[in-house]
């Protein structure tokens, strides 16, 4: 079952000071099944990010259609759907990781995991036991679960963003070079949770700058060139 | 998705002075910001509409003299509005464009659904009477007569907020800057309003204070599923607390959408040069 679906998408943006419209991405056309793991590879600049903000709807899409199937929803537009229903995606069905940490202040690390939890409904007992086993996988020291991420060092913070983000299990998620800051142990953890979502059936899209990552874990890898988006190679990519 | 929302304002607006064939003409009209050059008329509002739905929290941006505090004012009936309508979604209101209502039944919506927190403790306290006495006062016109009650009641209001219990007797005037403002959103919440206005109430506190005003605010919605207008100047704390935005500029809303988005894709011209400002 095709899951999102571009067609014809386009973004570009205006900018008024200098009274010019800079092009990001032109007539990009792809489609993803459910449970499918899709890399975008390119250059910075290339538009790889906003082909996943544009889905997320951080940005506002120009051209073309996000069709995406949503479990409640139905079938959907995304570049024309309500703020509403984004909103309401967003919180149950659709997650987005980058490698900005951006919450709450003095809020610590356990209550994020667990609000990000209580804000779909969950109760605080499931709340609490899913929070830890989140920041438990992801190797989170306990000492740290009661203090302020501000202090937290570049891939703490980023394993607390993935954790928050993973820990609704999220039907679709975009992932914006999330292990661009992390050291090699940190990265396989990730693969490994994205292997475990992959496995509970989420739809990930992901933007990685190291073909190695993307490894054994990719159906299909598609390369953007000058704003355009080809088809990289299909099938999982295997070592050797 | 099928939502309706708790409160629709429609076409709102607000003018000082009488005005003049130049400034109602819509399709001619200049303004110098939002002055009348020729008859001397602020239109402070100008065509306001936007709807909140049930548990969110809506967030209103723009610079000083954009009329947005002006607006909240309007809708919490502090000052009349020129023309518009606002209508809330609660069974004994339907389809009553609540602007029209009398008196009294203003005042029954001020008491009974409206919650309001001002930028200026001053206009939302009595600052001389105790900190509790405030929040009952609010708790005996919403119709409680029970003590023991409202005393129950407003001690929880002031725990939530962390105002230590032992000086709940003090008035608010011998209070810092962050405790009256904490004083009075305990007394806004006291009568368990579905929707709540905050206008700039993390101006003027310092960042730790600030800190565990924006924490209690989004606390009050997880738990309450209050709705709530919060109106800033600061886009952090707008990007912290709202999912939705409006920026208002010379009293027009000039852009509206998800927060993030209007912070990273901004599409006014003004809104651009507002992110561009951002520290």
């Amino acid at each position: 079952m095709t899951i999102v679906e571009l067609n014809g998408f386009g973004k570009a943006f205006t900018i008024h000071h200098l009274n010019k419209t800079i092009p990001a991405v032109n007539n990009i056309q792809f489609s993803m099944d459910a449970g499918e793991f899709i890399g975008i590879i390119g250059k910075s600049g290339s538009g790889k990010s906003t082909i996943l903000k544009s889905i997320y709807r951080t940005y506002l899409p120009d051209a073309g259609e996000i069709i995406y199937q949503s479990k409640q929803l139905g079938r959907i537009d995304l570049a024309q759907a309500t703020e509403r229903e984004m909103i309401f995606l967003r919180k149950n069905e659709i997650g987005y990781v980058s490698q900005f940490l951006n919450v709450m202040p003095r809020t610590t690390c356990r209550e994020l995991v667990q609000n990000a939890l209580l804000e779909m409904g969950e109760t605080r007992e499931t709340a609490r036991t899913e929070a830890e086993n989140a920041l438990t996988h992801f190797e989170m020291d306990p000492a740290l679960w009661d203090s302020y991420p501000n202090t937290f060092s570049g891939g703490e913070k980023l394993r607390l963003n993935i954790a928050m983000a993973t820990v609704k299990k999220p039907r679709l998620l975009l992932l914006d070079e999330p292990t661009a800051s992390l050291d090699q142990h940190s990265k396989i953890k990730v693969r490994e949770m994205i292997e475990k979502l992959k496995q509970q059936g989420t739809t990930l899209v992901g933007i990685f700058h190291d073909i190695e990552f993307m490894e054994g874990l990719c159906d299909k890898v598609f390369d953007m060139k000058t704003n355009q988006m080809s088809l990289a190679f299909e099938g999982v990519l295997h070592e050797g | 998705m099928y939502e309706k929302p708790i409160l629709q304002v429609k076409h709102l607006q607000k003018q000082f002075g009488e005005g003049c064939p130049h400034c109602f003409d819509k399709e001619s009209v200049y303004l110098e910001k939002n002055y009348c050059t020729v008859c001397g008329t602020v239109h402070a509002v100008r065509d306001v509409s936007f709807d909140l739905y049930p548990g969110e929290v809506l967030g209103i941006v723009g610079e000083s003299g954009s009329g947005k505090s002006t607006m909240l004012q309007g809708l919490y009936f502090d000052s009349s509005m020129t023309s518009g309508a606002v209508y809330i979604n609660q069974s004994e209101l339907t389809g009553q464009n609540v602007l029209s209502l009398s008196s009294q039944q203003k005042r029954y919506i001020r008491n009974y659904i409206y919650g309001m927190v001002y930028q200026n403790p001053v206009d939302g306290l009595k600052m001389k009477f105790s900190s509790i006495g405030n929040i009952a006062e609010k708790m005996i016109a919403a119709g409680n007569r029970n003590v023991s009650n409202i005393e129950k009641r407003s001690k929880e209001l002031l725990e939530n907020v962390h105002i230590p219990l032992r000086r709940m007797k003090e008035e608010p005037q011998y209070f810092s800057g962050g405790m009256q403002q904490r004083v009075q959103i305990a007394k806004a919440l006291s009568n368990n309003p579905p929707i709540l206005f905050l206008d700039e109430v993390t101006t003027g506190l310092d960042l730790s204070v600030q800190a565990s005003v924006l924490d209690l605010i989004k606390q009050i919605q997880r738990e309450l599923h209050i709705s709530m207008v919060v109106v800033s100047h600061d886009l952090a704390v707008i990007r912290m607390l709202a999912d939705r935005s409006i920026v208002m500029l010379n009293g027009e809303v000039i852009e509206n959408g998800l927060t993030d988005q209007i912070l990273e894709d901004p599409q006014h011209e003004y809104t651009q040069q507002l992110v561009y400002s951002l520290l």
